[in-house]
């Protein structure tokens, strides 16, 4: 069909050769143009909002675990290990799973927890009785009673964790720490 | 348009930078003349709100891709953790539960839309006329439309997902011979299970979208090869009308008709949030499964076939009706297109319609009669609306892995593992890590008295590893060995 003739047609079916049909036409059109655009970005917020939401509702809330009753860690003369459970969300799931922590007091007679990771290269380190220090078996990394590098390799002391007193409960927020930095760094 | 560009193409130096773009662009992809080709459509007697659907279709169709490409951002095809991700999409994610629900309403838009096109194709005889083809392909959309819905309905793995389908993989059962296979096949087993999710799962979100574009392509190409037919009195191979492009009046008619849809499914999603039921109970036995909405004509129709019959019912009628509608063209060959002229098929397509209609009533009243089915049906509706107001539950993974929590020795060698940082190499619950082996399935290879002698002299090839001598106290040595022992 040709094109010229199909316009003629156009004209004669929808509408009628006034002058008033151009101006409606393009109103009806910008409304709906605007029209799209609204719906469209009313539903696209929804959308981002749902691909963004990891990155967004990222919780501030840390987790406290209980490492035990404050009374009966009060008479520790040396470190005592403890295992503490932690729980982390992971989108639809939530980890439960048991780290070990080194309870022990700090010079000012107080509570402490150290993390029982070596800063080396990350194996757990064991508290030896015999020879009052912890010696960490994967490179011997040495560390005195409480925490602080003595020899080999490590880049640093134990890494300490924060803790609070609640109802007479020691509590502990676990935390990892990157290794073989000389600074402590925590990682998420 | 057209001419300026004709007339200017010696002194493109004059244009502006954007007609010089889409010369250039046109130059190298005929895009420009294509869209142009789209949008000139010839419609035969002008726009008409009439013509909506089969744009609308293709609309609703692009929604629910982008809608369901989004849920598959969070959604996990297992038994395991299908409903539990549905539940996180609901009750968690941002818009998560607006999202599910447009995908859920539009699913339901589909099939309305879907009858108003059929309906609007066979009222306007629109199938006549060399469109046997066009007509054919339009059948196979339909059913692969149904086959989305059908297979989509599963997913969340909630109650009402896991029977209605139970129910519905089951009629396959009644097809002679090669029933019980198929029904094996779809649902990957003999029972519904995980591998029935997967299967599904592929189906809808792979090969029946791929077999919709497919042919949703053939089904523009034949329509826009025998082209729009136009009012109901004109020819359906020579319309003899004048003609009015696609552009402009109909494309605003047909975009308003999308977003009166949008509108209308927004609103709903918004105010009538889709619901979830509770994780599907496989060992449940009162649950009374009911399908979708556009389902039930046909659940109450298979009611009315028990026993010998059934095959007729289940199989004989659907097929004889099934090809009286896709050889429809074929059927009926007269070029008459005014309904009021062609009493019989119209009256016989009514039919069908009003006895689907029926069926449906009379699947509500029987429900509603009996008064154990509506307690029924009240009860899992108010298990559904509870299950929504619970805050959601996150999966719980770990610490009591292994054989640890049924025995108490092995439970205390749990925890040596952990403390002697055993974990930090062999991982947790001995899986494993790049630094040592996984320690599960080791009591197999293993006894106990081999196991305590390992630990204590390690070879020389595990030494060389890393492995230390295990120097523990007796009781804490039986409890690790109880623990290994235990992780099979």
């Amino acid at each position: 069909m040709h094109r010229d003739q199909q316009r003629a047609n156009d004209q004669s079916i929808c509408s009628p050769p006034d002058a008033g049909s151009p101006p409606r036409r393009s109103f009806l059109g910008g409304l709906l143009a605007a029209g799209t655009a609204g719906v469209g970005a009313l539903l696209i917020i929804p959308v981002i909002r749902f691909v963004l939401h990891p990155v967004l509702a990222t919780t501030t809330e840390k987790s406290w675990s209980e490492v035990g009753k404050v009374d009966e860690l009060q008479s520790i003369t040396v470190p005592v290990q403890k295992l503490v459970q932690i729980e982390q969300l992971d989108g639809w799931r939530r980890t439960v799973s048991q780290k070990p922590v080194y309870v022990l007091k700090n010079s000012a007679g107080q509570l402490a927890v150290l993390s029982a990771v070596c800063t080396h290269l990350g194996c757990t380190v064991p508290w030896i009785d015999k020879q009052n220090k912890f010696v960490c078996p994967c490179h011997q990394a040495v560390f005195n009673p409480e925490g602080r590098l003595i020899g080999g390799p490590a880049p640093r002391s134990m890494d300490v964790l924060p803790t609070k007193v609640e109802q007479g409960v020691l509590k502990v927020q676990y935390q990892f720490f990157r290794q073989l930095t000389p600074k402590k760094e925590a990682v998420a | 348009m057209d001419d300026g560009r004709a007339s200017n193409r010696g002194t493109e130096s004059d244009e502006s930078i954007v007609a010089r773009l889409v010369h250039w662009n046109e130059a190298r992809t005929g895009l420009n003349s294509l869209l142009r080709h789209a949008l000139d459509e010839p419609i035969p007697g002008g726009a008409r709100l009439a013509y909506v659907f089969g744009s609308a279709l293709l609309f609703l169709f692009l929604s629910q891709i982008v809608t369901g490409v989004f849920l598959a951002m969070y959604y996990v095809p297992s038994a395991d953790h299908a409903h539990t991700t549905v539940s996180y999409i609901t009750k968690e994610v941002s818009g998560g539960s607006f999202l599910r629900s447009i995908h859920s309403y539009g699913s339901s838009a589909i099939v309305i839309v879907l009858l108003l096109h059929v309906i609007q194709t066979f009222m306007y005889g629109s199938y006549k006329g060399r469109r046997e083809l066009l007509w054919i392909v339009g059948c196979i959309l339909f059913a692969l439309m149904l086959g989305m819905a059908f297979t989509g309905y599963l997913l969340p793995w909630d109650q009402k997902a896991y029977f209605a389908t139970t129910v519905g993989t089951n009629i396959l059962s009644e097809i002679p011979v090669a029933g019980n296979w198929l029904k094996q096949l779809l649902r990957g087993g003999t029972e519904m299970g995980t591998l029935t999710l997967s299967r599904f799962f592929v189906l809808h979100v792979f090969l029946i979208p791929a077999l919709i574009f497919l042919f949703v392509a053939q089904h523009i190409y034949l329509f826009r090869k025998a082209g729009a037919a136009g009012p109901v009195s004109a020819d359906p191979i020579y319309p003899n009308l004048p003609t009015e492009p696609f552009y402009p009046k109909q494309l605003v008619i047909d975009m308003g008709f999308a977003l009166l849809i949008v509108v209308v499914i927004g609103f709903l999603a918004w105010r009538i949030p889709t619901m979830l039921g509770p994780k599907a109970d496989p060992s449940e036995t009162v649950f009374l499964p009911r399908p979708e909405w556009y389902y039930i004509p046909v659940f109450q129709y298979l009611k009315y076939w028990r026993g010998s019959t059934s095959v007729i019912g289940i199989l004989v009628i659907p097929a004889i009706l099934g090809l009286l509608l896709v050889g429809l063209p074929f059927f009926d060959r007269s070029l008459e297109r005014r309904p009021w002229k062609r009493p019989f098929s119209v009256g016989a397509f009514t039919a069908v319609f009003v006895a689907l209609g029926f069926f449906g009533v009379q699947s509500h009243r029987e429900d509603m009669q009996s008064p154990g089915v509506a307690a029924q049906l009240r009860k899992q509706r108010q298990h559904e609306e509870e299950f929504m107001k619970e805050p959601f539950q996150p999966e719980v993974v770990g610490a009591s892995a292994g054989g640890a929590a049924t025995n108490p020795l092995a439970g205390k060698g749990q925890s040596l593992f952990t403390a002697q940082g055993c974990d930090a190499c062999h991982g947790e619950n001995g899986t494993g890590t790049a630094a040592a082996p996984k320690l599960t399935r080791i009591g197999i290879k293993y006894d106990s008295a081999k196991l305590e002698s390992l630990l204590k002299s390690p070879t020389s090839n595990m030494q060389l590893a890393g492995m230390q001598p295990v120097d523990m106290k007796q009781d804490d040595l039986d409890a690790l060995v109880a623990y290994l022992q235990s992780l099979n």
